[in-house]
């Protein structure tokens, strides 16, 4: 049986009387690359937040590497890698500074800073400007170098919030690449884009609308299952169904 | 004289050079583009262009206006839609409005029906804290804001950033009818997929220009032979693919892969050659070049293959 590592069941969570994430139930399998995708305001963060233990539920479960989002949301964390867009590195720390405390406090050893960090980012080749001060590293460096540090302490699921955006289409490529490795060597990724070419890198892809997930399929099928040529199609459809309604 | 004129432009902020001595021209009601990723110094020079920012060399004009000298004349033709949320969060979506038309000396009935369309969508929530909406809904609000004072001229910094793919086609849907209404527009975007839907369009990398043209020009200028190639599992494809004399470079392109040669190849032959190390489902064919394709071929490639 494969070896499912992220399990949603009937998930719920409301503001108010507003229902954010309604009933969506899913899972992601163990190396998979799960796309996540939604209009803004769809209920991808939210739904983000949950599965990273940061927001309680209202409704359903969800189980993260094994444990309760709910009630072991701390072991959650620690079996999870996490990187943003918007804030994934200290601009005011050196690259070596926030490899160290990024490390620390996962918990890392010394050693394992020191053989992991070193290793790290020789295979980036980045050790010429490990004293360098992150905000003055191009963006892409800063996000290839994010995600390596996100990997660091070796979890079993990386969630990415929209890890390349703005970033020239090059670099973009090259770390859809370290994506790819990462999914081999088993690590399972969860990422969010509104590149829609992306969404077709994913081996899975869920779509989004108004709290509810109405499309979880590979890309090939669901372009399939709604007449289209591309995602971006897929998704333009059901958004605009749902505008109809 | 061009509608706006950017000469030989300038600028620096410490030891990094922002734009680096970049020339381009506008006409009058031309929709265009200027494409790049963050840090190509887009919006930087459209600081300059707004009359916010001073170049260290160089010049730049609007209507014949130049931008230090005269921003009075230039600040009342301009319609500027910064590249963060230039509104006030405080503020329900109909004072900040009114706080524009207010400062361009109108107010929000002279010249509602320019506005009409757009504003309509959001009208429901204009007692609403601006804070408070998505990004889409606060996307519509900074551009009736930019156009309450019926500018001739559009200047809109990455409005589509961030924005999910519906939001963005409905809101080039309203570009292109502004258009039609005589409106001159620059605007900016990290995302190549919108270049097609521009008169002509820069490509812009760290302060300067790769090329400037029509988007069907640009891709015609693609020197070299590509194809689409799929395979599974997808990782190994890419690592085959690459690791071929014939490949100049290979990338991930949506569901496929990119491969481009120098001369044609013999697919029928390549496929084999894929399938005999253990790669299903594959397909090759030959394909026309997009604008990220020519991108990355003027950014001088990839992994140096």
């Amino acid at each position: 049986m494969e070896n499912k590592v992220i399990i949603v069941e009937d998930l719920v969570r409301m503001f108010g009387s507003f229902t954010a994430v309604d009933h969506i139930t899913f899972d992601v399998k163990q190396g998979e690359i799960f796309g996540f995708l939604g209009a803004n305001g769809a209920g991808k963060t939210t739904t983000m937040k949950m599965l990273t233990g940061l927001l309680s539920l209202s409704g359903g479960g969800a189980k993260v590497a094994g444990h309760d989002v709910q009630t072991e949301p701390e072991k959650v964390k620690k079996s999870i890698g996490y990187m943003s867009q918007k804030f994934a590195l200290y601009d005011d720390l050196s690259v070596w500074e926030n490899i160290r405390f990024y490390s620390g406090v996962y918990g890392l050893t010394d050693k394992e800073i020191q053989e992991g960090g070193r290793a790290m980012l020789d295979k980036l080749g980045l050790g010429d400007v490990h004293n360098q001060l992150i905000g003055a590293l191009p963006l892409g460096w800063k996000q290839k170098l994010a995600f390596s540090v996100a990997l660091l302490h070796q979890p079993e699921i990386v969630f990415l919030d929209e890890p390349t955006s703005g970033v020239d289409p090059v670099t973009r490529r090259q770390f859809w690449e370290m994506i790819y490795e990462a999914a081999e060597s088993g690590t399972t990724v969860f990422v969010t884009t509104h590149y829609m070419d992306e969404a077709e890198y994913c081996d899975r892809i869920g779509i989004m609308v108004a709290g509810k997930l109405p499309a979880l399929d590979t890309p090939a099928r669901l372009k399939q299952q709604f007449k289209s040529k591309s995602v971006d199609e897929v998704f333009v459809k059901l958004v605009r169904d749902r505008q109809k309604k | 004289m061009s509608f706006v004129t950017v000469e030989n432009v300038r600028k620096t902020f410490e030891d990094v050079v922002a734009l680096d001595r970049l020339s381009v021209s506008v006409e009058k009601g031309e929709l265009f583009g200027f494409i790049g990723p963050d840090g190509a110094g887009k919006s930087t020079l459209f600081r300059i262009l707004a009359t916010v920012m001073v170049p260290d060399e160089g010049k730049a004009t609007v209507m014949n206006y130049d931008t230090v000298h005269d921003y009075r004349q230039i600040r009342q033709v301009i319609g500027y839609m910064p590249g963060h949320f230039s509104l006030y969060t405080d503020l329900s979506v109909e004072e900040n409005l009114q706080f524009f038309a207010r400062i361009y000396g109108t107010n929000i009935e002279e010249y509602y029906d320019w506005i009409k369309d757009i504003y309509e969508q959001i009208a429901p929530f204009k007692d609403r804290l601006v804070g408070d909406l998505s990004g889409g809904m606060k996307q519509k609000l900074a551009l009736s804001c930019a156009l309450i004072h019926k500018p001739a001229f559009l200047l809109l910094d990455e409005p589509t950033f961030g924005v999910d793919a519906v939001s963005r086609r409905e809101f080039w849907e309203v570009l292109k009818r502004l258009k039609s209404e005589g409106l001159t527009i620059i605007v900016s975007t990290p995302y190549m997929d919108e270049a097609s839907l521009c008169d002509r369009i820069a490509l812009m990398q760290e302060g300067q220009l790769l090329a400037v043209d029509q988007p069907e020009i640009i891709t015609a200028q693609f020197e070299n032979i590509l194809y689409a190639v799929a395979g599974s599992p997808r990782y190994r494809t890419l690592q085959q693919v690459r690791s071929w004399d014939e490949t100049l470079r290979a990338y991930p392109f949506g569901e496929r892969l990119h491969l481009v040669t120098k001369n044609p190849v013999d697919t029928g032959q390549l496929k084999q050659r894929l399938e005999s190390s253990g790669i299903s489902e594959v397909t090759i064919e030959s394909v026309a070049p997009t604008i990220e394709d020519e991108f990355i071929a003027l950014m001088g490639g990839y992994h140096g293959k």
